[in-house]
């Protein structure tokens, strides 16, 4: 009893991480299965067919490519704007200072299912067509708040005296930005950017709302899969992209572990 | 890549402005060139769209002969009548799995914060890359793991002789009216599950922020001073961690609300949310102002629950 209340902690966090990651294992397991029907609910018997052919069904990749182009679109232009903003905000006192922290934090306050039939209000009342434009625009709004607040919490934590002494040491403002500032909130940025890519390329509901027939996304695709016949491609191509991510990650974590040890 | 984990928005008192600053400037120019295009933006695709949403929700007509704006609020008052308890059926479910989420998120952020080096990061990275697998294929898997016949979860407690875990479970919703016939799935604890599941990471993440700030020394003067570890947590973690506890429910609770694709996938005919009501309204039934009246309406809500909710935590800061 001792050892189990010594242990509670590590047992709770093990339970969550276990519901956290559990979908992604029953993801990668169905992966290799024969389903009889057009669903893939049971496991029935075990093939690579899918593996084999991850474009198989038609429109799956061209809905992934949509999806990988949106979210690096979108991810790229959110970073670049919120991390102006996030510097504003951490950098510059200003008037209106209260009102762009609203105007930053609505966007994260409002359901989606709002801000994608607004958008879908106005487009349609300044007549302009949905689709990927549309959709591009709806992604690029609502990752720019997660980058402010991604990067600012990293510009906040820089210390000013770095910069005084690259000054003081002669180097131009631009230098010093570029040399000193910008590698020290990378983190803050590449957090942001991955936040965001992720947030565009998960995205349904505002897209849904924004699309037109030619511009179905990945996250579109799956949701008519499930109304018609889950093709067991969808499991392949989810399996991927959680282990590409988590090695990318890690992998990103490993050389800055490295270069921080060569450093010291 | 504890970056990675969003700052609680209410964390920070706005540093920029309490640091001293050194030399008087003159008014600059540079922060505003900084906000134009971001905070343009959101001017004319967030804030236009939402006005455009108000003044659809006051215009009356059809799709057919168009729409003409008469200012008559009436259709605010039909919505409520009409989906009242959407609205209150999303903002409970979307209550209970913000609670759940806490409950479930609060060990695992302590764990992680309390870890060092190389776990930590391994950990955090675990949190997040859920979200890298499609949350639709995600929520879909929920589907195979808790279907009765031929779910992973009936099948691999059977197996170990606890099939009844399962079946008794079921026996218990069934009584407290929470599924029609007993049945997991498709009940409204499979939606809730779905949404405590879904927006479990935004709860981890700000909840690991402010846990991971806490001063170890802090803890240590309790223990000193002869605290429980009881008392610690009650008196000195969990007031420390509270911006995190408000950011972590708020970015839990709002798109929780908002959802529609847990009650459409994990739930059934009687547990339709109001997202899913705005949705075809919308897209569907094409009236316009009804479905521009319900998006105000819940806005309107959350924004009024989001602001009591910062109030009474005793928060300035949002972002």
């Amino acid at each position: 009893m001792a050892w189990f209340r010594k242990h509670l902690l590590t047992f709770a966090a093990m339970v969550t991480m276990t519901i956290l990651l559990l979908p992604n294992v029953v993801v990668a397991i169905y992966s290799f299965n024969k389903p009889n029907g057009r669903f893939n609910v049971e496991l029935v018997r075990f093939s690579l067919d899918a593996w084999k052919h991850p474009c198989g069904t038609s429109g799956i990749c061209d809905s992934l490519s949509l999806s990988l182009k949106i979210g690096l679109t979108a991810s790229l232009v959110a970073t670049i704007l919120g991390t102006m903003i996030a510097f504003a905000l951490g950098r510059h006192r200003f008037r209106g200072r209260s009102a762009t922290n609203l105007l930053i934090f609505m966007p994260m306050a409002t359901p989606e299912v709002v801000m994608g039939s607004s958008l879908l209000a106005l487009f349609l009342n300044i007549g302009m067509s949905t689709g990927s434009l549309a959709i591009l625009i709806a992604h690029i709004m609502f990752c720019l708040s997660f980058v402010v607040v991604a990067v600012k919490a990293r510009v906040a934590t820089l210390d000013p005296r770095l910069e005084e002494a690259a000054a003081d040491l002669g180097s131009r403002p631009l230098t010093t930005f570029f040399r000193v500032t910008l590698p020290l909130v990378a983190p803050g940025i590449a957090a942001g950017a991955l936040l965001a890519f992720s947030l565009s390329f998960d995205d349904y509901i505002i897209t849904n709302f924004n699309a037109s027939p030619n511009s179905i996304t990945f996250p579109m695709y799956v949701w008519g899969a499930a109304q018609r016949g889950t093709p067991v491609q969808i499991n392949v191509i989810g399996t991927i992209m959680f282990v590409v991510s988590v090695a990318f990650v890690l992998g990103g974590q490993l050389v800055s572990a490295r270069r921080a040890r060569a450093a010291s | 890549m504890a970056d990675l984990a969003v700052a609680p928005p209410v964390a920070a008192p706005a540093r920029g402005p309490s640091r001293p600053v050194r030399r008087r400037r003159r008014i600059s120019w540079v922060p505003y060139l900084l906000l134009a295009p971001g905070l343009l933006w959101l001017v004319v695709f967030f804030v236009a769209p939402m006005l455009t949403t108000l003044s659809t929700s006051l215009q009356e007509g059809d799709v057919d002969n168009g729409y003409v704006l008469t200012g008559n609020p009436d259709v605010y008052w039909q919505a409520l009548q009409a989906y009242w308890p959407q609205i209150v059926r999303s903002l409970m479910y979307a209550g209970i799995a913000t609670l759940l989420s806490l409950a479930l998120g609060y060990p695992l952020a302590y764990f992680i914060a309390s870890r060092r080096g190389r776990s930590k990061n391994i950990l955090l990275v675990l949190v997040i890359a859920p979200f890298f697998t499609s949350f639709l294929i995600r929520t879909m898997a929920w589907q195979s793991l808790l279907a009765s016949d031929g779910g992973l979860v009936r099948k691999t407690l059977g197996g170990v002789g606890l099939g009844w875990v399962y079946d008794d479970f079921g026996h218990l919703l069934q009584l407290l009216h929470l599924s029609p016939n007993g049945e997991i799935l498709y009940s409204p604890w499979a939606v809730v599950w779905g949404l405590t599941y879904n927006f479990l990471p935004f709860m981890i993440l700000p909840l690991y922020t402010s846990l991971d700030r806490l001063d170890g020394r802090l803890l240590e003067a309790a223990g000193d001073l002869y605290a429980t570890p009881r008392q610690t947590f009650r008196h000195v973690t969990w007031p420390l961690s509270l911006p995190g506890v408000v950011s972590g429910t708020l970015l839990t609770f709002i798109p929780a609300a908002g959802d529609y694709i847990n009650s459409r996938l994990l739930g059934n005919t009687n547990t339709v949310m109001i997202g899913q009501v705005i949705d075809s309204q919308f897209l569907r039934v094409l009236d316009y102002p009804l479905a521009a009246a319900l998006s105000f309406l819940l806005l309107a809500l959350i924004v009024a629950m989001v602001f009591i909710y910062v109030r009474r935590a005793g928060t300035e800061e949002l972002v």
